[in-house]
């Protein structure tokens, strides 16, 4: 029973983070855009939002580049590290009040030390690229992703602390709301280092597209990029639920809601305005 | 072919020594591009380009990384090498036109400009008056199209893309003012020898006057956006700090000049065309790193327009519709002797040599290009920094590789 009760729960997961990439990246792309005087994708589906419906059959049928120089075997695997490592820390958040996918008395120094591994997947899939542009980013994204992990962990130690529990599900219930100015600090360095972690604007140097063009997986295409790139966003919705789970009193039905009410009204509004800037500017 | 009779040919034999000095040279080009440490054995070397985001066109940089430190930076040069300058010696002299376009393809109006000077002077023509506020028109509006280019991929260099948008939408403006003059966007081949190739289309003064008033406001809103960041700062303060008297030993000029402060502008200093009618001034750098450099180009940028703003007040003056010297011949064979004339390019001092045998065609043509001197500091300006600098300090020369490798 707990075998298949895993493997729905880790269909459920690659789902959300595949979900929410598709979702994150035509956000990003279309806000972006319009802090960039661009447009964005628009040609499919309603404001260009199906273009990542249609990217990722044109990431599963891309030739699957292994480079000569490569170490073969290594190459092939290594965005699986990077990617699993992710998908498994996604299951000790809670995701209701009391209860998480796996409910563990250490879930929150699990959810610290296992996206951690994710940093072997990057060393090795620079090393194994046989390309000194791979092998910079790899050697930077390694040394910033263990140097941020000190202030992120002891971020979260504050929340642990006014919890007296490790278990998140104990935390969440722990919360309350004058918790809010106490670790209003350590949220911010969360934020700030779990950005840094995920090798994200402004902290995108490993990835550096001026000079190391895409860094450690500058050799990859296809499915396999798009394992770093589902690791990326997957770090990302990760951080944001265990983040909101512990700093901000969890998920609660209303203000879920509300949240929800408000992202659709934002991205209705924008839209209309999109939509009526580019009227003007056609009448103009 | 003949050797022109009044050139001296003893002046034009290659001296032994020179041979010499030639061919050590070309036993340091056998080692260009070598992929093993020069120095210490742990030192990295990286290969960047010649198709790589950040080299300004195809460059090949072979850079030895100590860590994260450039010891060795080397540009090497030559995979953009298209033999213009052969090729124009088997071209009448307005079939090279075309040709020049595609020398510094970011600014092609002013290679067109500074070959039809250098054939002027050869053949004497004299150009109406009205041709030349045209081509001080389209020049300043050439550099504006390309500092906007170069203060964009600055932007784009150090992550600050949406500077590199706001740019290339001031720059989109010029072309699109290009594009009703001589209907292209890249190559305008609208210089010609004797005048320009068409008249300026009507209204479209009054287009360019709307685009110089709203312009100098964009490039305050562009200061603020990506010279007033933070992260930009940071990036290009004290990064490849050029000193003046260096920047004048290596023939450094244009922006890169003037942001170390040396105070040469050809515009000013050798007052072509009908450029001493104008009333404009010459920005000027302090510490002559990165930053100044940029800023530089986007202070100019504000002196174009006034420039142009006088230029179409003066325009207004002269006669309509004479753009092209009168009698022109169909084949210009000028008598046999050689010239050399130059202009301020957005890139620097840009000149054309041409000699002639009297022939219809140029016996030889030489481009001085102003982005072949100033990549040549680079080497000297990335050592020391970091690899991100490295780009940076590239951009900042703002090479455009037609030009370097011609």
């Amino acid at each position: 029973m707990s075998f298949v009760w895993g493997l729905l729960w880790g269909l459920a997961t690659v789902l959300l983070i595949a979900g929410g990439a598709v979702i994150g990246v035509w956000w990003e792309r279309k806000v972006s855009a319009r802090i960039q005087m661009r447009l964005g994708p628009q040609q499919i589906g309603p404001a260009g939002s199906l273009q990542m419906i249609a990217d990722v059959p044109k990431l599963l049928f891309k030739e699957d580049v292994v480079p000569a120089g490569a170490d073969r075997r290594v190459f092939m695997y290594a965005p699986l590290l990077v990617f699993a490592p992710i998908a498994m820390a996604i299951a000790v958040i809670p995701f209701w009040a009391g209860w998480a996918p796996l409910d563990s008395a250490v879930g929150v120094l699990f959810f610290l030390a296992v996206p951690s591994i994710g940093v072997l997947g990057i060393l090795l899939s620079a090393w194994s690229s046989h390309n000194t542009l791979s092998t910079l980013g790899g050697v930077r994204a390694a040394a910033q992703m263990v140097s941020y992990e000190v202030p992120r962990s002891l971020a979260v130690l504050s929340v642990v602390v006014l919890a007296g529990s490790m278990r998140p599900t104990e935390v969440m219930g722990a919360w309350q709301w004058w918790w809010v100015p106490l670790t209003l600090l350590g949220f911010v360095v969360y934020f700030v280092a779990s950005i840094a972690e995920m090798n994200r604007g402004p902290f995108d140097i490993p990835e550096a597209e001026s000079e190391l063009v895409a860094g450690y997986f500058a050799d990859y295409s296809g499915m396999r990029w798009a394992f770093f790139m589902m690791a990326e966003y997957g770090a990302m919705i990760a951080a944001s639920l265990f983040g909101a789970a512990l700093f901000l009193g969890g998920f609660v039905w209303l203000p879920g809601l509300a949240g929800l009410a408000v992202y659709i009204g934002l991205a209705a509004l924008g839209y209309r305005d999109w939509r009526r800037s580019m009227a003007a500017e056609a009448l103009a | 072919m003949s050797v022109p009779s009044d050139i001296d040919r003893e002046a034009m034999v290659v001296p032994a020594d020179c041979l010499e000095a030639a061919e050590s040279l070309r036993e340091v080009g056998a080692q260009d591009g070598r992929l093993t440490p020069e120095g210490d054995e742990d030192h990295l070397v990286v290969n960047i380009g010649p198709s790589h985001p950040s080299t300004h066109g195809v460059c090949r940089i072979v850079v030895e990384l100590d860590g994260e430190i450039v010891v060795r930076a080397e540009p090497v040069i030559g995979h953009l090498h298209r033999g213009i300058e052969k090729m124009a010696e088997n071209r009448t002299y307005m079939q090279v036109m075309p040709l020049t376009d595609r020398l510094d393809y970011v600014g092609s109006m002013y290679a067109n400009w500074a070959y039809c000077r250098a054939v002027e002077r050869l053949t004497g023509i004299r150009v109406p008056e009205r041709a030349e506020y045209i081509r001080v028109i389209v020049c300043e509006l050439q550099r504006i199209a390309s500092h906007m280019m170069s203060i964009g991929s600055t932007g784009a260099d150090t992550g600050a893309f949406t500077a590199f948008m706001y740019a290339f939408v001031q720059r989109e403006k010029v072309v699109d003012l290009f594009e009703a003059v001589c209907g292209a966007r890249l190559t305008y081949n609208y210089v010609r020898p004797g005048g320009v190739a068409a008249d300026l289309p009507e209204g479209w003064e009054e287009k360019c006057r709307a685009f110089i008033e709203q312009h100098p406001t964009a490039m305050v809103e562009l200061d603020r956006l990506l010279f007033g960041n933070v992260i930009a700062r940071a990036r290009l303060k004290d990064i490849g700090v050029l000193d003046p008297a260096t920047a004048v030993a290596w023939g450094a000029t244009g922006p890169v000049a003037r942001g170390s402060g040396v105070d040469w502008d050809l515009r000013r200093d050798d007052a072509y065309s009908v450029y001493p009618r104008f009333d404009f001034d010459v920005p000027l750098g302090e510490r002559g790193d990165c930053y100044d450099r940029a800023r530089v180009r986007l202070w100019e940028c504000v002196q174009s327009c006034r420039i142009i703003g006088q230029a179409l007040d003066q325009l207004a003056e002269c006669e309509p519709g004479v753009i092209k010297a009168d009698g022109l011949p169909r084949l210009l064979a000028p008598r046999p002797g050689d010239a050399y004339d130059h202009i301020e390019s957005a890139r620097g001092s840009l000149g054309v040599y041409l000699v002639s045998d009297g022939s219809v065609r140029p016996y030889r043509m030489k481009v001085r290009s102003p982005a072949f001197a100033n990549l040549a500091l680079l080497p000297m300006l990335a050592r020391g920094h970091t690899l991100s600098d490295l780009v940076v300090v590239l951009g900042s020369l703002d090479p455009v590789f037609g030009e370097v490798d011609r």
